[in-house]
């Protein structure tokens, strides 16, 4: 048997993982095996503070994510997170400390009086996971290990926001098309989807409910008009807004939006035949298993007993 | 045709006298990280045009820079633009001229909040607040925990309102009860007070 060879990684989860985000952590985890990922989970990491310690304190937000950066520097790995927005803050702080001399002195003097010196990189390749398996892994290697092809599944590719934004990395920061690129080599099919790079709102469904729920509103819609059965993203944050609010716009709108919201670690562990059950498909609140049932009716056997359980 | 209400309580621009204390604001807010990069603004509009959030917003965007580069500090500090951001860095990737408008969004929220003349209307505050003191705790974020400070801080009716997005997330197991620690919740913590005593609580 050929043994093929493991890329390994240092592997930033994020805080979402261990709670709304559960059924990416481990759908991930399952993926990662599949494709010969080895993800090495940083050594007691912080949270990276995300947009509200930004907005907050600078030195501070500064100074928590360039502890992680420092982990991470002690190993020879590229350090890869699942989360947009750990992404982005990862990326911004790694920058600024490099483009402001006086906010780096001030950050390394905050570190040491901590209790453990510590010294970053000047340059971490830091990447999202959906970038390592376009890019690193290919769209070629994983159509080879594909044994439940999507069978024609119409799926709108939500990429979000800051994945692609601000810094101009692995697609474009208006148009990204991986997620596309993506369903289609999985033998989905990707809808025209304007709405691909749309902000879901963030935070703001806590502090201004109106608005976050104004900016799910519009994007689900968008998915609805395409005749999308499911939407798929990158993102714990757009995930938990798409599909826990849905029911709150129906009772507010009268609207009838039903649409699950797949993590891509998903729709790839389906295709790539791992058990739905160990990629989390039943912890979306929008039930994903209908959608997946009405593709799969028959063949499958024990898919069909699993995924029947709750719809 | 959206039944949605938009919270645009836009305010009409006040008339502030130029008042000496508020000449250096531009200053300040150019000595943040990011904030220097409104120099270079033109006042196209494109982050304006671009921003999703723009019609809840007391001031758009490019109003914004234009109020700062006019010391304008009251009505610049006490809007509620900064906090409507989402920060999706749209207007930033668009902007011909360089601006960083997220980054100058964050300087003027950090800003803010050092000078309390955001706490008073700014729910987003209280969420950041609620936030960064979960990570002080923990050195993680633990959603629950989160929610539950921030619902404390005073929005009692809409701790209502989410209560059945809650109640569904913690039926399918999405919503831990107990917070993760991390070993070195204490040194974090520590690394944080620094910062904070050196800056005097902002930048």
């Amino acid at each position: 048997m050929k043994t093929e060879k493991i890329r390994k990684y240092s592997y930033f989860p994020g805080c979402a993982m261990d709670g709304t985000a559960a059924a990416y952590k481990m759908s991930v985890h399952e993926v990662a095996k599949v494709l010969d990922v080895e993800l090495i989970e940083l050594e007691d990491w912080n949270c990276c503070g995300s947009t509200a310690s930004a907005s907050v304190n600078g030195v501070a937000s500064h100074s928590i994510v360039a502890r992680n950066l420092a982990l991470a520097s002690e190993k020879e790995w590229d350090l890869v997170t699942p989360c947009s927005s750990c992404y982005t803050v990862l990326k911004n702080v790694q920058a600024n400390v490099q483009r402001y001399p006086d906010l780096k002195v001030r950050v390394e003097e905050v570190l040491r009086n901590g209790r453990a010196p510590y010294t970053f990189k000047p340059f971490l390749n830091i990447r999202h996971l959906l970038e390592v398996v376009m890019q690193d892994v290919g769209l070629e290697a994983i159509k080879a290990k594909v044994t439940r092809s999507l069978n024609g599944l119409k799926v709108a590719p939500y990429h979000g926001c800051q994945i692609v934004r601000p810094w101009f990395t692995f697609d474009d920061p208006e148009f990204p098309e991986s997620l596309d690129r993506m369903v289609k080599a999985l033998g989905g099919e990707a809808v025209e989807f304007p709405m691909r790079a749309a902000c879901c709102g963030a935070s703001l469904m806590l502090s201004a409910p109106d608005v976050g729920l104004d900016a799910v509103r519009r994007i689900i819609d968008c998915a609805e008009k395409a005749q999308a059965e499911c939407i798929v993203t990158a993102c714990p944050l757009c995930q938990t807004n798409l599909d826990a609010y849905q029911g709150r716009i129906n009772r507010r709108l009268g609207t009838k939006y039903n649409i699950p919201i797949f993590f891509f670690t998903q729709l790839l562990g389906f295709a790539l035949g791992i058990d739905p059950k160990a990629l989390g498909i039943e912890k979306g609140i929008v039930p994903q298993e209908t959608v997946l049932l009405k593709r799969w009716p028959l063949g499958d056997e024990a898919l069909v007993r699993h995924l029947s359980v709750r719809s | 045709m959206i039944g949605i209400k938009r919270d645009n309580h836009r305010r009409k621009p006040a008339v502030v006298r130029d008042r000496p204390e508020e000449r250096d604001f531009v200053r300040e807010v150019e000595s943040v990280p990011g904030g220097e990069t409104i120099r270079s603004c033109i006042q196209c509009g494109t982050c304006s045009a671009s921003c999703l959030f723009a019609s809840s917003m007391d001031y758009t965007p490019r109003m914004m820079i234009l109020l700062t580069k006019a010391n304008r500090r009251k009505e610049v500090l006490s809007s509620n633009t900064m906090w409507i951001c989402a920060s999706c860095y749209l207007c930033t990737v668009r902007c011909p001229a360089g601006v960083e408008i997220t980054s100058f969004m964050h300087a003027l929220e950090s800003l803010a909040a050092r000078d309390g003349d955001g706490k008073d209307r700014s729910a987003a505050l209280k969420l950041y607040s609620a936030f960064m003191d979960s990570i002080r705790k923990n050195g993680r974020v633990h959603e629950l925990g989160v929610m539950l400070d921030f619902y404390r801080r005073g929005n009692l009716l809409s701790a209502i309102k989410a209560l059945p997005v809650g109640l569904a997330l913690f039926a399918r197991g999405r919503i831990p009860l107990k917070p993760i620690r991390i070993r070195a919740a204490k040194e974090l913590a520590a690394i944080i007070e620094s910062a904070e005593s050196e800056t005097g609580g902002a930048r």
